[in-house]
């Protein structure tokens, strides 16, 4: 059977690895090309790229960082940030993409899941949503985090996998870098109306937050920076801890 | 009798892999690979760079027909297959189904016909709620031990993102993957293989696979 996954996501901000705190704070972290080595040995399933710069030349920057760590890993990478067209698709999976992640370029044009997922298909297509509490309800928020876009997340989820998105993965604004466990709650609300992948991301502290987090059987994949990029987590003890556990996972 | 074009490598000798580029799927991935082990590779659609190849491996990412339009049209069906004969050949996800007789997706297509075998819906076979595709890392296990498993141990995992998959291929069937039902996951007959999962994307497992096929 198919494994669950354990995915480090590397934020990239002017060819960097940067992470912040409840999207704020971002600070310096690593080399991308030498962090993505690292973790394609380390027994990670999957990596996840975003492109969080907003200038042009870093940008360009990106394409080519992205393009070295590619020819690098021989695992599936997803790429994400700034993807609004096709022609975006088009250009991270020439640079080695396997997957694309849309976001507030979904948001803007929700057409843009099925004109992707048509042309590449689903299992390409990868729903990220930011995703926060106000009001007691679960809203959608778009550029990084910062624009609430009055979007419910539970309706957004729906949607994008009725317009072909292949898999989810939830963004919960509200643990972020807290590193006090997953949002659950959160998860839950959204596991129960889709049944497309559902990868949880934003507030894994400790190797427990994993075990916690997979005894919800809706949960394919969990996703962490900060505890895997200062090794705080190791990954490969992360796996062996998971498959003692009686997690299914590839180690 | 030999042929000028069944040169095979001998020791010393650099082995060149020729990847058919047919305009099917994204070879980034599979050439950072073969470059990555030292092996000498062209991504090509040219037949003299087949004839000159040592191996050939045959990818392919999309649906069954378009495919086999592509490889008939571009005339590569017909040097594949008679290339199949003298020189090892890996076919990859579509291109490991490719190899066999005929495929049911979005109706019924003849494939390339080297192993005997049917591609069919993934769908039809496994209970409901088992998701479609079948994508991720799942468990190889070898049914028959062969060359291509030198550097591979049983049960190690590789990544898979398919919807179809090869049945009535039990003489071909060197390993399978547990999805409810046994997925045919990697084939052989004669020097020609097949491989429904991705070697490129499938870690140190998958490369070691492909290290052994280019020894092969």
């Amino acid at each position: 059977m198919i494994s669950k996954r354990i995915i480090p996501c590397l934020d990239i901000r002017d060819g960097r690895v940067v992470k912040g705190v409840k999207f704020e704070n971002i600070q310096d972290m690593a080399d991308p090309v030498e962090m993505a080595r690292y973790y394609n040995e380390s027994g990670a399933d999957e990596l996840v790229f975003y492109d969080i710069t907003a200038s042009h030349e870093g940008r360009k920057l990106f394409t080519d960082v992205l393009r070295a760590v590619a020819s690098e890993i021989f695992i599936p990478l997803t790429v994400g940030g700034g993807i609004n067209t096709l022609e975006d698709f088009d250009m991270v999976l020439k640079c080695g993409a396997d997957k694309v992640s849309v976001n507030s370029g979904a948001i803007k044009n929700p057409s843009l899941i099925c004109e992707a997922a048509k042309r590449y298909g689903s299992q390409c297509v990868v729903l990220s949503m930011d995703v926060k509490r106000v009001n007691g309800k679960f809203r959608v928020f778009a550029n990084g985090g910062r624009i609430d876009t009055g979007i419910d997340a539970i309706e957004w989820a729906k949607q994008g996998e009725a317009l072909g998105a292949g898999e989810i993965v939830l963004n919960s604004i509200d643990t972020d870098g807290v590193r006090e466990g997953f949002d659950l709650p959160m998860l839950r609300a959204i596991g129960e109306v889709v049944k497309i992948p559902l990868i949880a991301s934003g507030g894994a502290g400790k190797m427990e937050d994993f075990r916690e987090l997979f005894n919800y059987d809706r949960i394919d994949a969990g996703l962490a920076a900060g505890v895997f990029h200062t090794k705080k987590i190791d990954i490969g003890e992360l796996k062996l801890y998971l498959k003692k556990c009686g997690v299914n996972v590839r180690v | 009798m030999l042929k000028r074009n069944s040169r095979l490598p001998r020791q010393g000798d650099v082995c060149m892999i020729a990847v058919v580029d047919y305009g099917v799927g994204n070879l980034f991935s599979l050439v950072s690979s073969l470059r990555h082990l030292g092996l000498e590779c062209r991504v090509t659609s040219k037949k003299e760079d087949l004839y000159e190849a040592d191996r050939i491996i045959l990818p392919g990412v999309g649906a069954f027909g378009d495919a086999m339009a592509k490889l008939k049209e571009t005339g590569l069906a017909d040097i594949i297959t008679e290339l199949a004969d003298e020189k090892p050949l890996l076919g990859i996800c579509l291109g490991m189904q490719l190899l066999f007789d005929k495929s049911y997706e979005f109706g019924e297509h003849n494939g390339l016909g080297l192993i005997p075998g049917l591609v069919m819906p993934l769908a039809d076979d496994i209970k409901p709620g088992l998701k479609i595709p079948h994508m991720g890392w799942n468990r190889l296990e070898i049914v028959r031990d062969d060359p291509i498993f030198k550097y591979f141990s049983n049960g190690e995992w590789v990544y898979y993102v398919h919807s179809y998959y090869a049945k009535y291929c039990p003489e071909s069937t060197l390993a399978v993957s547990e999805y409810d039902v046994m997925v045919t996951g990697l084939v052989r007959s004669a020097k020609v293989y097949g491989a429904q999962f991705h070697p490129e994307k499938s870690g140190n497992a998958g490369l070691r696979l492909l290290k052994a096929f280019a020894e092969i």
